[in-house]
């Protein structure tokens, strides 16, 4: 049986309903909340701060360190372990990959800053969802920043390239293809690309074609936030 | 031919494009990509002439030459102390900018500042790694002693302060509180406890309504309605009138130094262990 019709009812190219929130987190320096279907992702920012140990500094400029955790009741209803795990780690440090590029943190040599992904709901998807929270997060902490970084999941399902893909088109078994992408909506440069399943070169060029749309679409609502936070200040 | 795509006082978001076309030039948190000029942090624009610039509307303290901060004494070290500045880096205070008593070799240096102490301090260098060297000589730099203290967005902290000190002179007047307010987005206020209560409250508010222009009326009739009474002929006293040097406060983010500073080359001096080094260096030399 083809794939004609997404398990949702989405058009092809349609993303789940989301929406973001920036400056929850008080006591933060910076925070923010983004929600994309059943994905919720949270992300505090701190500093930047004092760094120690200090062999971890870099006299150059100041460093970012993002940890992503999923709580132990997101997902599906299998309890997750707290803590690290090797998928947590490779997610922060694609994360921070992710978030680096736009940042300017050459003022702030030995210092770091760290952000804090926290996700109490997850649906697949989830370490688009917290860079986009992060980045929102960066921006009102008043860092400086030449972007927003907004992402998407794309999926190939069989031969249609879908548009944020959810748990249930990720576990898919006629052959699927997962392509989570960060991306600066500006000028289209890519932050993140990575690849779960088989993937045609054609098909991966129009998947990064297909994430271009959605990242413009994410982008507005990312920025709709920080001026609701600060226009919400003006009143 | 160049065009301004928002316009003055707007808020922007990293990467939103604020003009096309060389009519225009990038200011302070902003930068230019081909014909564009994009916004490169979060703020207010301010459009001046051709020049479009962004406030900054958050974001830590960074430390500049010749501010007046308050700090608290985390650490009493050989040669001085380490000082919280509430940025993303500690100060130094040394004994020799400490204070004009002489410090006997070996003297107890908590009998001057110990941990936790707040001091009113002056910043009197910026390395390029933000190593900051504080100093206590000067008028209005002293230890707080009781009061309390409350942390503002130190972008705001202009606004707290008014033109020539004009808006913490009133409020201070008003309830009779002694307030100092520190570059670095700490405010100190000592009073009556009802009269304390209420001066943060009203700190609070113009940190909240920063942006809002004729906000000195608006403090004025709120600091009136609870019973207080402003005094028009009120003026700022020698230590408020301190941070009214424009040069020094002006908010918008831009870093000036004074002509002929520069930031990067220079001696490069790591805090506490450098000296005796120097003091060595220029022993074997003299030799």
């Amino acid at each position: 049986m083809a794939y004609e019709q997404r398990f949702d009812g989405r058009g092809m190219t349609e993303l789940r309903p989301f929406k973001a929130k920036a400056g929850i987190v008080r006591r933060a320096d910076g925070s923010a909340m983004f929600q994309i279907g059943d994905t919720v992702a949270y992300a505090a920012v701190y500093g930047p701060r004092d760094l120690f140990p200090r062999f971890l500094q870099d006299p150059s400029r100041g460093i970012l360190r993002c940890h992503y955790n999923m709580m132990p009741f997101s997902g599906s209803g299998e309890r997750i372990r707290p803590g690290q795990n090797r998928r947590a780690k490779e997610i922060s440090m694609v994360t921070e990959k992710a978030l680096l590029p736009v940042l300017d943190l050459s003022e702030y040599p030995n210092a770091v800053v760290d952000v804090f992904i926290e996700l109490p709901q997850t649906d697949a998807g989830s370490r688009c969802a917290g860079i986009c929270a992060a980045s929102i997060a960066l921006a009102d902490a008043g860092l400086s920043m030449k972007d927003m970084v907004s992402a998407i999941a794309i999926g190939r399902i069989e031969d249609k390239i879908v548009v944020d893909v959810n748990k249930k088109e990720e576990d898919y078994e006629g052959g699927m293809a997962d392509i989570p992408i960060a991306m600066l909506p500006r000028t289209g440069e890519l932050t993140l690309l990575q690849m779960d399943g088989e993937l045609s070169k054609k098909d991966l060029a129009r998947a990064i074609e297909a994430a271009k749309g959605a990242v413009k679409e994410i982008k507005e609502v990312q920025r709709q936030a920080l001026k609701d936070k600060y226009e919400g200040d003006r009143k | 031919m160049g065009e301004l795509l928002v316009q003055d006082k707007n808020i922007v978001v990293p990467g939103e494009e604020l003009a096309t076309g060389m009519d225009y030039l990038p200011g302070a948190g902003t930068f230019r990509d081909g014909e564009r000029i994009v916004a490169g942090r979060l703020g207010l624009t301010s459009v001046q002439g051709r020049a479009v610039k962004i406030i900054p509307l958050a974001g830590k303290y960074l430390p500049k030459k010749n501010d007046i901060i308050i700090g608290t004494v985390t650490d009493v070290l050989l040669n001085g102390w380490r000082v919280d500045t509430n940025s993303a880096y500690t100060a130094m205070l040394t004994l020799k900018d400490a204070t004009a008593e002489f410090i006997n070799k070996g003297d107890d240096l908590t009998r001057y500042y110990s941990f936790g102490d707040l001091i009113v301090s002056k910043i009197v260098q910026v390395t390029s790694q933000n190593l900051i060297d504080l100093s206590m000589k000067g008028p209005g730099l002293k230890k707080l002693h009781g009061g309390r203290v409350i942390r503002v967005n130190p972008h705001k902290v202009p606004r707290i302060i008014g033109k020539q000190g004009s808006m913490v002179s009133m409020v201070k007047n008003a309830t009779g509180c002694r307030i100092v307010v520190g570059q670095n987005g700490v405010v100190w206020i000592q009073g009556e406890p009802k009269d304390e209560t209420f001066a943060v409250k009203t700190v609070e508010m113009i940190e909240e309504q920063a942006h809002i222009s004729g906000l000195t009326e608006k403090v004025k009739s709120f600091l009136e309605e609870n019973g207080y009474t402003v005094n028009p002929d009120a003026r700022p006293d020698e230590t408020d009138g301190y941070y009214s040097d424009p040069e020094r406060h002006h908010g918008d983010g831009e870093r000036r130094y004074p002509d002929g500073e520069r930031r990067y080359g220079g001696e490069r001096r790591f805090g506490s262990d450098r000296r005796p080094r120097d003091r060595d260096q220029e022993r074997r030399s003299r030799r």
